[in-house]
């Protein structure tokens, strides 16, 4: 299951940031941020609710970069 | 701008202001400082904000901590020495957060600029309901509804003109700037602009499945792949950052400590100060953000050309392709058979083209289209009296009473008819009238005119390694690709001799090897080459599914031309890259050396963004590539 979703992120280093605690949550099998695009996709583990799982990412981000957004 | 930015520059200006007040103002030093202090606080209580969240994460060594300690580190120094770099520090903050705000602003306007080149989508359809023209969102228009495409408007699905003539602006889309002249029962794609007169077209397919959309969904998708150099820059940022930091915590704590050991004054406060310096220069910005803009205006550039590169790690390696790989049939010559030369033996062309028209006016043989499309007009099948079709040879019929024979050399001879045979190689239709000789028609499939220029334009670049593959007969292949100036020419291949021929060109080829193919038994060779280079736009969804690049037209000139834009992307990026660091590291000697302060290096941090960014714009520009 692959998701697209609209991010806001001020810096190319906070994108990348985002893109690596991303890929540290738990039932996200890939994440990739293209800061030009703004844009997060995510590619979610068998079993897991993506929904769910990107509640626990956007956590994740705001804790390395408070001012970025996820459009859930 | 967007608000954030705005409220950014509101802060920047009244810092700033303070900071000139409090330097300029005859007043005591306390006040200075306190004005001063205040247009610290106003400009960076942000950055310090995020300094303590990173420091509670257990995030600590990102910049804003970097700036934050640097310039508190600064102030703490000033107010100890009694010194004027107290002003220093602020100014310092100052800069950055300038340095910040054009970052921010320059992505924001380069994001949007990019965008809205590729931005090709449609927001609604005009319906005619009840005799009024009512707007309506794309997506609910069914396929086979008639809707309204004024002059000035978007064609937002793709389908079918069943009413009007007009030009069509396909900039968008391909690249081309010369209009489209449509009239009834030309096909449309959506993402054209409708330039001059009212159009009623009735689509042909949903609005997902309509060439904006799948376009759309292409660029989207090519966010997800990155190129290798910007995975580099970003691991390079990790270590980075830390290793300044390392080194200036060294030069801050381990120099003095020496100089106290060998007997020298500690000299703590130069040290420090430089080591605050070094801080400031370890942010990695001006690298981490041209990079990924770099391939960002690349990718756009390339979409305004009609080429649609699937991601920026294509673009890298487009750049280092030195072997392509064409399929002939529909990549290289336009994959119908066309009348292509009409020999006659004494009667008119045209009626030549006429009698075998006509003969072959019942039967639904590709040849047998192509004789009819030649023949232009329209055919009386009255004028026949009978006709008599044998599979594989030819046809015979009479026609205005007279007996005529169409057919190969077989057929001819079966009747006796003695003919002078057509160039062997391509298909010819012998015509016989009443037992005479008449003539033969050549019937082949037509080159594209772009493939020769095309050819060239490779082999200009310093692509010397040119395959055509074709199942095709050898001398028509190698006829053809004479004609086009290619030297290897591999014919009569089944489809997986193809692939066969492809790997062993992978095998021997230093750089990437790009396939070029455009049907549905290319998707195999699309994938396994370096790069798959699909054409004939959104055509193809096999194709389009394994290529890596998608040409919007039917033009092989742009394959040079995809190559041509990722080698100037390319370039850029490594530009960026090389100066980048050349400044930083020489910022970090000369601030280790004492040479450079605060102010320097801030400045240094911002030019180099600024140029970065300005370069970076450099790969949208892609008319004249």
């Amino acid at each position: 299951m692959e998701n697209t979703y609209k991010i806001e992120v001020d810096c190319a280093n906070c994108a990348n940031l985002m893109e690596e605690t991303a890929n540290k949550v738990e039932g996200v099998k890939m994440a990739t941020v293209n800061f030009m695009f703004q844009k997060m996709v995510v590619e979610f583990e068998e079993g897991f609710e993506p929904k769910d799982v990107m509640k626990k990412v956007l956590k994740a981000c705001k804790k390395v970069e408070p001012d970025c957004e996820i459009e859930l | 701008m967007t608000k954030k930015q705005k409220r950014l520059l509101a802060r920047i200006l009244v810092a700033a202001a303070l900071l000139t007040l409090s330097m300029t103002l005859p007043v005591a030093a306390i006040i200075k400082a306190a004005l001063a202090g205040i247009g610290y606080v106003v400009v960076g209580y942000d950055i310090l904000k995020k300094a303590a969240i990173g420091i509670i994460n257990m995030r600590a060594l990102d910049e804003n901590f970097l700036m934050a300690v640097a310039t508190i580190g600064a102030i703490a120094i000033a107010v100890f020495q009694k010194s004027g770099d107290f002003f220093e520090a602020v100014a310092v903050m100052l800069f950055y957060q300038i340095g910040e705000l054009f970052q921010s602003y320059a992505t924001y306007k380069s994001r949007k600029s990019i965008a809205s080149l590729m931005d090709i989508r449609p927001d609604y359809a005009n319906l005619l309901v009840d005799g009024k023209m009512e707007k309506r969102s794309p997506e609910t228009i069914e396929v086979g509804t008639e809707i309204i495409v004024c002059p000035g408007e978007r064609i937002p699905i793709d389908g079918i003109v069943t009413d009007g003539f007009s030009d069509l602006d396909m900039t968008a889309l391909t690249g081309e700037s010369l209009p489209k002249s449509v009239v009834v029962g030309d096909e449309v794609i959506s993402g054209s602009i409708n330039m001059t007169g009212v159009l009623t077209i009735k689509t042909l397919k949903a609005f997902n499945d309509s060439a904006v959309s799948r376009i759309l969904k292409l660029v989207e998708s090519s966010a997800a792949h990155k190129a290798k150099s910007e995975r580099f820059i970003s691991k390079f940022a990790k270590v980075y950052t830390p290793a300044v930091c390392i080194l200036s915590l060294m030069i801050a704590v381990l120099i003095p400590a020496i100089n106290i050991i060998i007997g020298n004054a500690a000299n703590f406060g130069a040290w420090i100060y430089r080591a605050l310096t070094m801080l400031v220069i370890s942010c990695p910005c001006a690298l981490v953000l041209s990079i990924p803009l770099s391939f960002f205006a690349g990718l756009g550039g390339a979409g305004r050309e009609g080429i649609l590169i699937k991601g920026a790690n294509y673009i890298e390696s487009l750049a280092k392709i030195d072997a392509v790989v064409f399929d002939k049939t529909g990549t290289l010559t336009k994959g119908s058979f066309e009348v292509s030369k009409v020999y006659s033996a004494g009667l008119e062309k045209e009626k030549l083209l006429e009698y075998a028209a006509i003969a072959e006016s019942a039967s639904s043989h590709p040849i047998a289209k192509s004789l009819i499309n030649a023949f232009g007009k329209d055919i009386d099948r009255n004028r026949i009296g009978s006709l008599e079709e044998s599979a594989g040879e030819g046809v015979r019929a009479s026609i205005d009473g007279k007996d005529v024979l169409v057919g190969n050399e077989r057929f001819m001879q079966r009747f006796g008819i003695l003919c002078e045979p057509c160039e062997s190689f391509k298909a010819s239709v012998y015509v016989a009238l009443d037992g005479v000789y008449l003539g033969c028609i050549e019937i082949s499939d037509t080159i594209k005119s772009e493939s020769k220029a095309a050819i060239a334009a490779l082999k200009r670049m310093g692509i010397k390694n040119i395959t055509m593959l074709t199942g095709d007969k050898k001398e028509v292949a190698d006829k053809i690709a004479k004609e086009l100036g290619i030297d290897h020419a591999l014919s009569e291949l089944l489809p997986h001799q193809k692939m066969e021929c492809l790997e062993e060109i992978l095998k021997e080829s230093l750089g990437r090897v790009a396939f070029v193919g455009d049907g549905i038994n290319d998707a195999p060779s699309l994938m396994r080459a370096d790069i798959g280079i699909a054409m004939g736009g959104v055509g193809s969804d096999a194709a389009i599914e394994a290529a890596d690049t998608v040409l919007m037209e039917d033009n092989p000139l742009k394959v040079a031309k995809a190559i041509r834009i990722s080698q100037k992307c390319m370039k850029i990026v490594k530009q960026n890259i090389v100066f980048a660091l050349f400044i930083k590291i020489a910022s970090i000697i000369l601030a280790a050396a004492g040479i450079a302060d605060m102010w320097l290096a801030v400045f240094a941090d911002v030019g180099v963004m600024v140029i970065a960014v300005l370069n970076a714009i450099r790969a949208l520009d892609t008319k004249k590539v």
